[in-house]
């Protein structure tokens, strides 16, 4: 009986210390994104890479708040915005404070909202929203707030870059506009049209959104862009839609440039192979040809080692985490997210990592950045897709619209 | 007039292709009154070999012992799966498709991974195969096209006129006579199924270079290859020919004219608005027949099922 007391005793005191330092030691950050299904390519790589900065860049480095480590947890959202609330639910449940997600600004629009609701209605457990993928421009601008803070370029800025790119290029004159029909497409479409006519006399031939993962045969939409003699093709396309609307472009004999965002990666680098030099010009923050810095050389080892058949495609995810891991710091609490919004509102990142610097705007949570336009090469020091292809830059604009105007209208606690 | 005849051909393999897929559908369903959910998964498996075998011994090996694999791999699910669940009634048996679509997507994702793969047409046929219009077709979808036409004729020569269709065509009809003369209904089920998943995995190993290959490639197709059974009659090879056919063109040429709701509004009378973007009827106006094209198909369907529920082709009792 004895015995059985100091047992007892024993698993209860062990079970209270590990509960206890789990609770304790990390700082939770919830990855909610497409984790199954046929979109899980993008969501999968994704959290390989949270995963590993947030080990190789703040845990290893000591934590934040004198040693306590990030924790990074994926919650399949299915890429469903009505699934992605629910895990945000779920997420909040768990009494996790930091809630990360980028694919599909459909849905980040969904959580932004969620989140705002959320926060009002219980100022005890508030959390804030990581977004580091989702680009429409209506989340840093009418539908703005607080708690959410974007660490890629929306698609204006990338927009912006783009046509600085574009109005040196006198060849081009007709130019076409093809897009998924959704927030993001149209965001795409409208911000072309309006760069476009600011900065260049290039005509627009066609401008036009597809269903959205509907359609499996691109190629009627090649026919019509051959024939409208558009010199030049912009698309916001991703996943299949991407790789099949350039597949069936080259298919049906079309020779120009396509500017993209998301022409690369995930397989698509390795499918276009040959055919995609000298026509996949793609804009980013994140490419890393030639490379950044000695230390990027090492830590991009580092993670070949640990994911050999991933790419580090993301390098906002090292801004994203490094600037929380800042903000943490100097608010002193990782509880108080109010505290944590505080100090990442206006701060600047100097990443000796990527060497450029990130600026947190103020006013609508927008993260200014260098952007570039990158190539789809062979002559690259780190590949994609392990495909001996990559994105080489060949131009960058510096803290791209770093003065853009925004609409949005901030409410402060 | 050539973008005409180049979208026409560009729909015609489009839709030889949706053929491929929903002959062996609808021969399943003639044979076992069961719809195989799991279809499309086949399809894919028939890429995924096909990828998998080009990496060591090129595409033609590919091309012909990935299909093969498939038939067996469908003639052991029909044997040691569906013969099973089949006394339990039909029910059951659609659940069992179902369940197994999934687990065949995860083992592809499993294996495979979820990125798309790099399975490519074969370089003797990446050559512009003639040119139209300034648009240019490619050889391999002229070979795409060859296939297609030519399962086509050997499953109609098959099925009308050997001896083995002739068997076939009586015990889905008349099961216990055909038994009772001494035929193995059971192996000509599964001889059967196996041939119909068959087809899928030669559309899979076709298809794979030029719709791609990756794990969503069963789930872009799945809906659509039903669409071509219903619309064509359960049960019915012409008329899912027929059926895949017309949603290849109308699919292709949806996407292909860009005729605006506007355009026909302001043909009947109606004003078009000063300012669309804040109409209340902004949606309608700005709506192009290229963004409504893949719902046509679901379009036709619902159409059918009301005024023709057995199909274009199918027989009235089937």
């Amino acid at each position: 009986m004895k015995l059985f007391k100091k047992f007892a005793s024993f698993v209860l005191a062990s079970g209270v210390f590990f509960s206890s330092s789990t609770f304790a030691d990390t700082v939770k950050i919830a990855f909610i994104e497409p984790l199954s299904g046929p979109y899980a390519a993008s969501g999968s790589q994704g959290l390989a890479q949270f995963k590993f900065v947030a080990e190789d860049q703040i845990n290893k480095k000591g934590g934040v708040l004198g040693g306590k480590n990030f924790e990074i947890i994926g919650f399949d959202n299915k890429l469903s915005a009505k699934e992605a609330v629910i895990q945000v639910e779920v997420a909040i449940d768990q009494g996790i404070r930091f809630i990360a997600q980028g694919n599909s600004s459909g849905i980040a629009n969904a959580i932004t909202d969620h989140v705002k609701k959320h926060n009002k209605r219980n100022p005890d457990k508030r959390v804030l929203f990581i977004n580091y993928s989702a680009v429409d421009p209506a989340l840093t601008n009418d539908k703005c707030n607080f708690w959410h803070f974007r660490f890629d370029a929306n698609a204006d800025n990338k927009m912006d870059a783009i046509t600085d790119v574009i109005a040196g290029q006198p060849d081009i004159k007709k130019m076409y506009l093809i897009g998924q029909d959704y927030s993001f497409g149209k965001a795409v479409a409208a911000a072309a049209e309006k760069y476009l006519a600011e900065k260049t006399s290039v005509e627009i031939v066609g401008n036009e959104l597809h269903p959205i993962s509907k359609v499996q045969d691109f190629t009627p939409y090649a026919r019509k862009i051959m024939a409208s003699g558009a010199d030049a093709v912009i698309t916001g396309n991703w996943g299949a839609d991407m790789l099949n609307l350039g597949k069936s472009l080259t298919e049906a004999g079309y020779k120009g440039p396509i500017y993209c965002y998301y022409c690369f990666g995930v397989g698509i680098t390795s499918v276009f192979g040959e055919k995609g030099v000298g026509m996949l010009k793609a804009v980013g923050e994140g490419f890393h040809n030639p490379a950044p810095s000695d230390e990027f050389r090492q830590f991009h080892k580092r993670f070949k080692a640990k994911y050999p058949d991933n790419d580090f495609d993301q390098p906002r995810v090292i801004n994203a985490l490094s600037m929380l891991a800042l903000a943490i710091d100097k608010a002193g609490t990782a509880d108080d997210v109010v505290a944590v919004a505080k100090a990442l509102e206006g701060m600047t990142f100097d990443s000796k990592l990527l060497n450029t610097k990130v600026y947190m705007r103020p006013q609508d949570h927008q993260a200014i950045q260098n952007l570039h336009i990158g190539d789809h090469s062979a002559d690259v020091e780190f590949d994609m897709d392990n495909s001996g292809y990559g994105m080489k830059i060949f131009k960058t604009v510096e803290m791209a619209s770093m003065d853009s105007p925004t609409t949005c209208k901030m409410k402060r606690p | 007039m050539d973008l005409f005849i180049i979208n026409f051909l560009d729909g015609l393999i489009y839709g030889l292709l949706l053929f491929m897929l929903s002959s062996g559908l609808t021969l399943i369903f003639s044979m076992m009154g069961v719809l195989n959910l799991a279809h499309s998964a086949f399809f894919m498996l028939g890429a995924y070999f096909a990828y998998q075998i080009s990496l060591y011994l090129g595409f033609w090996v590919g091309l012909l012992v990935a299909p093969p694999i498939v038939t067996v791999l469908g003639a052991l699910v029909e044997r040691y799966g569906l013969r099973q669940v089949h006394q339990y009634g039909h029910v059951p048996e659609l659940i069992f498709t179902f369940g197994l679509y999934f687990v065949i997507e995860e083992l592809v994702q499993y294996i495979w991974g979820k990125n798309f793969v790099e399975y490519r047409a074969p370089e003797s046929l990446d050559f512009v195969a003639f040119t139209l219009a300034g648009g240019s077709i490619q050889a391999y979808k002229v070979f795409m096209l060859l296939c297609s036409v030519a399962i086509f004729l050997g499953l109609y020569y098959v099925l009308a006129r050997t001896r083995v269709g002739m068997i076939i065509q009586a015990s889905l009809s008349y099961p216990k006579t055909v038994e009772s003369l001494g035929h193995n209904v059971p192996l000509v089920f599964m001889g059967v199924f196996g041939v119909g998943t068959g087809l899928a995995g030669i559309a899979g190993v076709i298809a794979g270079p030029t719709l791609q290959t990756y794990p969503g490639m069963a789930f872009a197709l799945g809906s659509i290859v039903f669409v071509c059974v219903v619309v064509g009659g359960l049960g019915s090879l012409f008329g899912a020919f027929v059926a895949s056919l017309i949603i290849g063109w109308m699919k292709t040429f949806a996407a292909a004219y860009n005729v605006g709701a506007a355009e026909i509004l302001i043909y009947f009378g109606f004003e078009y608005p000063d300012n669309v973007y804040y109409h209340p009827w902004r949606d309608l106006w700005t709506l192009t027949l290229p963004q409504i094209g893949p719902l046509l198909p679901y379009l036709l369907l619902v159409l059918i099922l009301i005024f023709r529920p057995y199909g274009l082709f199918g027989r009235r009792d089937a």
